[in-house]
């Protein structure tokens, strides 16, 4: 991993930075446009929010060349927040999820991060291509075939535009070709203008209208408080991704501080909260973007383009954004995933589905992903404990048996370890050999007791054999049978 | 064991100079040289794609597209390190050094200097790098930043090696220059080689007793030693000393006042380094 100054960070590579901005920029403008659309608020609020965002990250993020704005995970959980409480409440709760991140950061809590498994990562991001599709269907409602063609149309564009040429954005001609059919021939489309009201002028700070009251902090932290995990969340995962490709590191505790202070400026300015983009960032990379310019530069570009274009961003036909969006849908999905159902551990496949489906029922991908860590958890515990291996021989005379342990003893495992002694043998002296075990927690001694104390009722003199130190540390302070008065706990059970 | 630490790129004009001040400061201080060739990171490959599409599997077909090209850049660069390194062991044994350790990292050397200084008695650095025509006047991309985050001394090596008669020390009363004199007196490095000090001071009288201390100190370690106060612009009356006393070496502290200060008003270390044509021992 090379390290790079803050300076290289910014100006080590900037024409490509420029070029791959001004592409993302584009690129930017229908998702943050879709993404508004999604949570029920005026476009003017995710393209701010993407301004915002993406030029705050460039400053203060761990990740450079990583794009962040408005997203589609984080629009999905404010819905139920706008509808009911409206806008204002959606600008404290930014508020509030960049504080919540600022915390996280401090708390170095991006460390957390190795506990969700690549099945999860993998869950999550299926879960959310299957939510950005699904988030355009209402879109074709009560609309006619002329709907469905303009869609077909545009992805006809996008897909089949590079194979001409790689020079323009294909998304960008959709919606320009788009637009200019459906005004040209006066269509009965709806446009992105029927949607609310786009920006005509710069952000402005403003604090947002709610009441500081502790009502309000109860009404938008059940709010906030998945938004600050989804986000980390994603823009942890997308960080790992540009690692990758960029093949340098990152500081994801920064990264993760980074995403409040963003979210806070965002919230400020009348921006929704967002995160990190993996779509997007994979087209700064692809485009040749590395640096922190490049992000800064699709921030500035998106915003000037928009104040300049908005008269003309009003007549974008609904059905080019869609089809965008389905794009958007088809490139996060991690089609890899269905070859490889047959091909990797059934327990990876289960977690990975039971992500996928917890978030497409609650439409909740903090959920989700608590799903996928919990049965991840519960699956590893599972593969450990069959880590146990006890055998046993008989000595010469018959009356003493040594049962050799080895593996690993824990609350999984415990049971398991019970089973393999025989307590009807008539024995003399039992050695349990447990040089090759690890004791783990207190089911594990639990269990170790329970043997010794069964056999003492037998009438056989128990040894045990190479606890090694870990284990024994265990097995001092929480074991009970080298204790006074052991046997008369047991009876009293 | 410290080593003298010879960093090379393998550059045409430079590289065997860098083996030869190197091989003469292992013998001057009976250590073995350790000869560093850093593999610097490639550019990605400029894609010609800026049709802002992802489609199915995008991601994962661009890390592939990058690894393949960094793959191949790779081994291009690792095997050309190695006739590098096989080219520094033949001089260093014209040279009269029989064996030497040698080495290929990966990463840009201002990088890795702290994990190499621990070990390292000295460095020995080319005054400019692999692409020193193209860049004429300017130093080493590398050279003053390694010289800023190096705890050692730093021999930068001139173009071609001169065996040293008679060295200079630039003294401005400074930290580091103070270090350098300590070092003169204590290490065996320049023992017995006639030595020149000048200082250039519009004050006079401040900087007085601080050269006569460092002149005594010299002398005292056995050194023949003439010391020397000019008034004018350090860049220009060293570099004329330089000429006129037929000076093989020059020793300097680095670097001594802030970046800022530098920034406005220019190193008078990068331009000595620059305007010198003689090997520079610099101290921080």
């Amino acid at each position: 991993m090379i390290q790079q100054t803050y300076l290289q960070q910014w100006f080590a590579n900037p024409r490509r930075d420029i070029v791959a901005g001004t592409v993302v920029a584009l690129a930017l403008i229908p998702e943050a446009i879709a993404f508004s659309i999604i949570a029920g608020v005026d476009p003017q609020v995710g393209l701010f929010a993407a301004f915002c965002i993406a030029v705050t990250i460039a400053f203060v993020g761990g990740r450079p060349g990583m794009i962040s704005a408005a997203t589609g995970a984080m629009s999905l959980l404010m819905v139920n927040l706008v509808k009911d409480h409206g806008l204002q409440y959606l600008l404290a709760a930014s508020l509030l999820t960049g504080v919540l991140q600022i915390v996280a950061g401090a708390l170095k809590l991006g460390e957390l991060m190795k506990f969700v498994s690549r099945s999860v990562v993998i869950g999550f991001v299926n879960a959310l291509a299957i939510l950005i599709f699904m988030a355009q269907l209402p879109e074709f409602r009560n609309q006619g075939p002329l709907m469905y063609g303009m869609v077909a149309a545009g992805l006809g564009i996008i897909y089949l535009l590079p194979l001409v040429t790689k020079a323009v954005p294909s998304p960008l001609v959709c919606i320009l070709v788009l637009t200019a059919v459906s005004m040209w021939l006066g269509l009965d489309l709806r446009t992105v203008g029927d949607m609310g009201v786009l920006p005509s002028s710069l952000p402005r700070f403003l604090f947002p209208a709610v009441p500081l009251t502790m009502e309000t902090l109860w009404i938008i932290l059940p709010y906030s408080l998945p938004m600050a995990v989804v986000g980390l969340l994603e823009s942890l995962m997308t960080a790992t991704i540009v690692d990758d490709f960029t093949d340098t590191g990152s500081n994801k505790n920064r990264e993760c501080s980074g995403q409040g202070v963003a979210n806070i400026v965002a919230g400020f300015f009348g921006g929704m909260a967002g995160c990190a983009m993996i779509g997007q960032s994979v087209i700064n990379m692809r485009s040749g973007g590395r640096g922190r310019l490049s992000t800064f530069c699709a921030g500035l570009f998106l915003l000037i383009l928009i104040v300049a274009l908005g008269h003309w961003v009003k007549q974008i036909p609904m059905a080019a954004l869609v089809a965008v969006m389905i794009m958007v849908s088809i490139g996060t999905f991690n089609w890899a995933s269905f070859k490889n159902l047959r091909v990797y551990p059934k327990s990876s496949s289960i977690v990975m589905i039971a992500t996928v489906a917890v978030v497409v029922g609650t439409h909740n991908l903090a959920l989700g992903v608590g799903t996928g860590v919990i049965l991840s958890a519960l699956f590893f515990a599972r593969k450990v404990s069959q880590l146990l291996d006890i055998t046993s021989e008989l000595a010469t005379a018959g009356e003493e048996r040594t049962y050799r342990v080895r593996g690993q003893l824990f609350f999984v495992s415990a049971a398991a370890f019970a089973r393999a002694f025989d307590f009807r043998e008539g024995l003399m002296k039992v050695r349990i050999d447990v040089t090759h075990a690890h004791f783990w927690d207190l089911t594990a001694i639990n269990a170790l007791d329970q043997v010794v104390l069964r056999y003492r009722r037998e009438g056989a003199a128990v040894e045990i054999v190479g606890l090694n130190e870990a284990s024994k540390t265990i097995v001092d302070r929480l074991a009970a049978h080298d204790k006074p008065g052991a046997m008369d706990q047991v009876a009293s059970h | 064991m410290s080593t003298i630490l010879a960093c090379t790129d393998g550059s045409p004009l430079y590289a065997a100079s860098v083996y030869d001040h190197a091989a003469w400061a292992a013998q001057r201080l009976a250590m073995p040289v350790h000869v560093l060739h850093m593999l610097e990171p490639v550019d990605p490959p400029m894609v010609a794609d800026m049709s802002g599409t992802i489609g199915i599997n995008t991601s994962a077909d661009l890390l592939a597209e990058l690894v393949t090209f960094a793959e191949t850049q790779g081994r291009v660069a690792l095997s050309r390190g190695r006739e590098i390194l096989a080219a520094a062991l033949r001089r260093l044994k014209d040279d009269g050094i029989e064996s030497a350790a040698i080495e290929q990292r990966h990463g840009s050397l201002v990088d890795s200097v702290e994990h190499f200084e621990r070990d390292a008695e000295l460095l020995v650095i080319g005054k400019r790098g692999e692409h020193a025509d193209f860049a004429k006047g300017h130093l080493g991309s590398n050279l003053e930043r390694v010289i800023r985050s190096c705890h050692r001394p730093v021999l930068v090596a001139s173009r071609g090696f001169v065996p040293i008669e008679r060295f200079l020390v630039a003294f401005d009363g400074g930290n580091s220059a103070k270090k350098a004199i300590n070092y003169i007196a204590e290490n065996p490095l320049l023992k017995g080689i006639p030595a020149h000090l000048i200082a250039v001071s519009l004050d006079r009288k401040e900087l007085g007793a601080e050269v006569e201390a460092a002149r005594a100190k010299v002398a005292g370690a056995g050194f023949d030693v003439t010391a020397e106060l000019l008034d004018g612009e350090p860049e220009t009356v060293i570099a004329d000393a330089v000429k006129r006393l037929n000076i093989n070496l020059l020793v300097m502290g680095a670097y001594g006042h802030s970046r800022i200060r530098q920034f406005i008003l220019g190193s008078t270390t990068t331009t000595l380094v620059r305007t010198v044509t003689i090997p520079v021992l610099m101290f921080r």
